[in-house]
């Protein structure tokens, strides 16, 4: 279709003058992308922290130049790091680079993650299902993902591995688990995934400041009232065939969840296998799996002005992870789910075996909305035009393991 | 003073040189050492040993005077040269199966 002379000009000025900036979290190291609005010409900047595995990599809401990273190794442990001037500079909240030791108990605290078993607000530490069945302790291991408040900067949420919720109030200093969730009564009966028993998705919601949504593997989807004292599964309607009772109320593996914001309680899932569409904040699912060649993957995301526009990559099966047929397709329904049609504009059509992580892709709020998702090659792909076409902005990162995106005046 | 020689992602998390002194009062042990490293480089706390058990990290060794240190208790006295600060405390990142 045409353009109108007015459209064209609108739609280059704001080419023009925007920014975006991706965040690319990968096993050695974090990299910064930026490009204008055309989102053609790149500048790469990284590796940040390299050699570590950097999990997720993501910027507020309200100030983009405060970002949040989650720097993980399992030789040396959990370690949170912030940069206040759009990911030019880091420090360990509360240990700004250059600051002189003091006397007494070190004031960082950034990296201590504990869960409440206090009398006051927490809950008992249980244990939860371990591969082979039996009891596990519940163990901290590393912060999966990161999410900033909508409305205060100084406000993120981590979803950690042993699966739970924390929250820091003060710019990712000092950290306090919501216990309520891992404290649900359920916990004995969650089990690890092949990637561990992590809480990997955060959706807050922009229209009720109390109602928060997480997802876990494998345990399923949650949801808070309450601003996070009190949680609920919310997982009927999902089946999962490897678990003794299909349609149990927890222990399904949810690979990721995703929601437009422009319509809260309007949820994606990327289950195991199945994808799923809730339409009443989770309460009921239906599987919207429709006519894609394979409904195992991990990535879903929604388009950010179009609310029925979805997308999905999917991956061969639970046993191999990789693209089916070694062709990298993006899958897009622009009917909310059922009807997909395959993009693969610009995207390896033959001997491609790569795989896309659950917190890998992400969705610019330019008019003509960008998406982007990392591989496990390395790859990270950019479409400025909706899917419709892909170019790498990098090919030989190391495995990517997240892509969060920002849009920037 | 000790000398204590720590792995590089550690240098670059406390932003120190690869060998890295200390002063420590009273026995010197493992546990005295990792308390006064800690507290000139808060950054490492959690790194070493778990903050709330303070066990030892599963894929961290100590070794000093060609000795594997990394299952001795915490209070156990660590061997008088690096004590003295003759001989360094190498605190290793394991290296699983090659």
């Amino acid at each position: 279709m045409e353009l109108p002379d007015t459209d064209r000009k609108a739609d280059a000025r704001e080419e023009a003058m925007s920014k975006v900036r991706v965040l690319a979290g990968t096993r050695k190291g974090a990299f910064v992308l930026t490009a204008d609005g055309k989102r053609d010409q790149w500048e790469v900047s990284g590796p940040h922290f390299a050699g570590w595995e950097m999990y997720h990599v993501k910027g507020s809401p309200v100030d983009p130049d405060r970002l949040y990273a989650s720097q993980s190794s399992g030789w040396f442990g959990q370690i949170i790091q912030r940069s206040d001037d759009g990911g030019k500079t880091w420090h360990q909240p509360g240990t700004p680079p250059g600051e002189p030791p003091v006397p007494g108990p070190p004031k960082a605290a950034s990296n201590k993650f504990v869960y409440d078993a206090s009398d006051e607000t927490g809950k008992p530490l249980t244990t939860h299902q371990w591969y082979d069945g039996t009891q596990h302790p519940w163990e901290f291991k590393r912060v999966w993902h990161l999410e900033p408040s909508l409305t205060d900067p100084d406000t993120v949420y981590a979803g950690v591995e042993d699966a739970a919720i924390f929250r820091s109030s003060d710019g990712g200093e000092n950290w306090k688990e919501l216990s309520g969730l891992r404290g649900h009564g359920t916990g004995p009966k969650w089990q690890p995934g092949a990637g561990g028993m992590c809480l990997h998705t955060i959706i807050l919601d922009p229209s009720n400041p109390q109602r928060i949504w997480i997802a876990i593997s494998a345990a399923g989807a949650f949801r808070t009232d309450d601003a996070g004292k009190s949680w609920k599964p919310i997982n009927r309607g999902l089946y999962s065939k490897y678990i003794p009772k299909p349609t149990a109320e927890v222990g399904h593996c949810v690979h990721h969840v995703a929601m437009n914001p422009t319509r809260p309680g309007v949820l994606f899932m990327q289950k195991h296998w199945d994808v799923m569409r809730s339409d009443d904040a989770g309460d009921s699912w239906q599987k919207i799996s429709g006519n894609l060649p394979t409904d195992f993957g991990f990535v879903i995301d929604v388009h950010a002005h179009e609310p029925e526009t979805v997308y999905v990559v999917p991956i061969k099966s639970d046993a191999e992870h990789f693209v089916p047929d070694g062709k990298l397709r993006v899958f897009r329904s622009r009917t909310g789910g059922n009807e997909w049609e395959a993009l693969t504009k610009g995207l390896p059509q033959k001997d491609c075996y790569v795989n896309v992580l659950r917190d890998a892709m992400a969705v610019d709020s330019l008019d003509k909305c960008g998406i982007y998702f990392g591989t496990s090659g390395g790859q990270v792909y950019a479409s400025a035009d909706a899917g419709d076409s892909w170019n790498p902005i990098v090919r030989d990162l190391p495995a990517v393991l997240s892509v969060e995106v920002q849009t920037l005046p | 003073m000790i000398r204590i020689v720590l792995p590089q992602h550690l240098r670059t998390l406390a932003h120190a040189e690869q060998e890295v002194t200390l002063e420590v009062d009273g026995p010197v042990t493992q546990g005295s050492v990792l308390d006064a490293l800690e507290a000139r480089y808060p950054m490492l706390r959690g790194t070493i040993r778990d903050q709330v058990t303070q066990q030892r990290r599963p894929f961290l060794r100590f070794f000093a005077c060609e000795e594997d240190l990394s299952h001795e208790p915490p209070d156990a006295p660590l061997p008088q040269a690096v004590a003295s600060g003759k001989e360094v405390l190498l605190i290793i990142g394991a290296i699983a199966g090659g």
